[in-house]
């Protein structure tokens, strides 16, 4: 069961038409927004809540109950602001970015509405540095939507005053964890606070703030427009709900970014939308269903696991980003994940020693392992310390560090241990 | 990874000036009035393309990058002192604190890219180019480096030249993109075998009524 055209949100997903504010109209975009904000701060909050919408930034709390974790405008003395995580960097990941360039409007909307559920007169859209070209699309549509009195003062004739400014990134990964982005902006490193005190209380400035992911904020004005029970109704379940967008890469014949329905499933997803396994499904390794941190799966699971929250859950992996990355029988698999360590090791801030020291350790050994210049009992070594930094950090970089290794090792065992027996024979 | 950062280089100019007053008036007015420290970002940004637009006119041409007075020029603009910038500096990958050839071209050689022959993309760079990753062309028009996920999976393999994207490269695809650049074109970015975003490339799976009227199917 696929999802019909008529049930999709982003329908300018590949950028068929401009992204302007005239086109994004006709798409129905800004539509009777004003009307929306009228029925008031509680009843956003509650369709949110009722759609089902878990936050599409990788770790899926439910968007509802974020928002309402803002405190009371009112009392709180403080402004308050929304923070938009567009620094879209989880390796396998590329769905914002379509997002970013083709449906700027839908995020501006959003940010309007999200915006003013949360009692926030202003939003920073922080955009990873790359994507300079995106970035310049979100710019001109935020000018454009100034130009047309949907931002401003009495933002789209809504009462509320809503301010967008995009901030530009440099190159971090860590950023897109939320209390880095906050640092960043603030302009320091961006090195990860501790929580608590969480953003809701102490944020941005010190002020009461929520970050969301473009994706989230994207699919708000759709889904208050068409009601949460729209929403709801797609997916497996209550818990596992909407539309979502999944990208497909690596040995796939057509890698694409696809609106698929939640709890669709990944043999669908990978032959229906990107044209199937290169050399056929048998030719399958392995996937790594949800960006680099979620561990990997065997070819045996991938035949019926469905892509959901709670469904990837079970089988020990993730749901993540929904960046699926396809792997068939020709990859050198341990270096795949090498390639991941070296990743980690890299965007590690440096801040904590079990993270700095230990992705630096993991990746070592883990290029041991390509040639299998190890011994074996090295590979129990290797899963201990991974468990040792999941866990022991201020941020989840740690946990993202150690769980593509811990993978690894649960279902590809028997092929580092055979490395290491060729290598010793090849050395004897 | 370790930047190139020497603050008492020989190549460090004495001074440096913004040129567009107004456009760092803009940049502070988009934070709170106490929080002048979140301008460090946007401003390290501009000098650097400041630096970089007297570059490509200079010759022998140049790219982009950070002067140690920059730094304290921004230091001054927004109170703090200069250590507070350099840290800044020196922790984002996208600033280059050490000159750098008119085209920075990086090549993203992360899983999603290498499973899609990203190591076949870098050997034709360094082939064509004459260089190792991390080094400069002798005229100074090129330098290549490695970097992590650019975000553009769907389309791998690519890279990142200047401000643009371009994917779903081959080697042959790089050379010849690589070529145009060195005669001095303008090279459209994105994907480089014709295909509209990340749709699939045989025409989009999803949206075909839209796909149709676009001429995109």
């Amino acid at each position: 069961m696929l999802l019909d055209d008529k049930d999709r949100i982003f329908t300018n997903l590949y950028g068929f038409e401009p992204f302007n504010l005239t086109y994004a109209k006709k798409r129905g975009d800004w539509d009777k927004t004003a009307a929306l904000i009228k029925k008031g701060r509680e009843w956003i909050v509650n369709e949110m809540k009722a759609s089902g919408l878990r936050g599409r930034g990788g770790a899926g709390f439910p968007t509802g109950v974020k928002w309402s974790f803002m405190p009371d405008p009112e009392k709180s003395g403080k402004p308050h602001y929304l923070v938009i995580n567009a620094d879209e960097s989880e390796p396998g990941t590329c769905k914002d970015r379509e997002i970013l360039r083709n449906e700027p409007h839908k995020l501006i909307e959003g940010a309007l509405l999200a915006g003013f559920a949360m009692g926030a007169h202003k939003a920073y859209i922080y955009i990873r540095g790359e994507f300079y070209n995106e970035g310049s699309a979100v710019n001109a549509a935020i000018k454009e939507a100034y130009e047309a009195g949907l931002l401003g003062k009495n933002a789209a004739k809504s009462g509320w005053d809503f301010d967008v400014v995009l901030h530009r990134g440099a190159g971090a990964y860590i950023c897109g964890e939320e209390t880095a982005l906050i640092e960043s902006i603030e302009g320091n490193k961006g090195q990860p606070r501790n929580k608590p005190p969480f953003p809701a209380m102490a944020g941005l400035y010190s002020c009461p703030t929520t970050v969301n992911n473009v994706e989230t904020i994207a699919v708000a004005p759709t889904i208050l427009r068409r009601g949460g029970a729209w929403f709801k109704g797609i997916g497996r379940d209550d818990n596992n709900a909407g539309t979502k967008l999944f990208c497909i890469s690596g040995h796939v014949n057509n890698p694409c970014t696809v609106e698929e329905a939640m709890g669709i499933s990944l043999k669908d997803l990978i032959e229906k939308h990107a044209g199937g396994v290169r050399g056929g499904w048998d030719n399958l390794l392995a996937v790594i269903p949800g960006g680099s941190s979620t561990p990997l799966l065997p070819k045996s699971i991938c035949d019926s696991v469905i892509m959901d929250f709670d469904s990837l859950r079970e089988v020990q992996s993730g749901l993540g980003t929904a960046a699926v990355i396809v792997m068939d029988k020709s990859t050198d698999i341990v270096y795949a994940i090498a390639r991941l360590a070296h990743f980690y090791m890299h965007e590690s801030c440096g801040q904590c020693t079990p993270c700095r020291e230990g992705t630096g350790w993991m990746w070592r050994v883990m290029m041991r392992m390509v040639e299998g210049n190890a011994s074996v009992e090295e590979i129990d070594m290797l899963l201990d310390v991974s468990k040792e930094i999941e866990g022991h950090t201020i941020c989840a970089h740690g946990d993202a560090s150690a769980w593509p290794i811990q993978g690894l090792i649960r279902h590809f065992r028997p092929e580092m241990e055979k490395r290491i027996m060729e290598y010793k024979k090849a050395a004897a | 990874m370790k930047k190139p950062f020497d603050i008492n280089a020989d190549y460090q100019p004495e001074t440096f000036e913004f040129k567009d007053k107004k456009l760092v008036d803009e940049i502070l007015s988009r934070y709170p009035t106490y929080a002048k420290k979140s301008a460090v970002m946007p401003l390290l940004d501009v000098a650097q393309r400041q630096v970089g637009t007297e570059g490509a006119k200079a010759k022998p041409a140049y790219g982009g990058w950070i002067p140690r007075a920059a730094m304290d020029k921004i230091a001054e603009i927004i109170d703090q002192p200069p250590i507070r910038v350099y840290e800044v500096a020196t922790f984002y990958s996208m600033y280059n604190l050490a000159p750098v050839g008119k085209y920075l071209v990086q090549v993203c050689t992360t899983t999603p890219c290498w499973l899609k022959g990203s190591s076949d993309i870098v050997k034709s760079c360094e082939d064509y180019l004459g260089i190792k990753l991390g080094e400069t062309t002798e005229d100074q028009l090129f330098t290549m480096v490695e970097v992590e996920c650019l975000g553009a999976c769907v389309n791998a393999p690519m890279i990142q030249i200047n401000d643009n994207y371009y994917e779903d490269l081959t080697p042959e695809l790089t050379k010849e993109l690589l070529g145009a650049l060195k005669e001095g074109k303008e090279m459209p970015a994105g994907s480089q075998v014709g295909r509209k975003c990340s749709m699939a490339i045989t025409g989009a799976t999803t949206l075909k009524d839209q796909a149709k009227k676009a001429g995109g199917a």
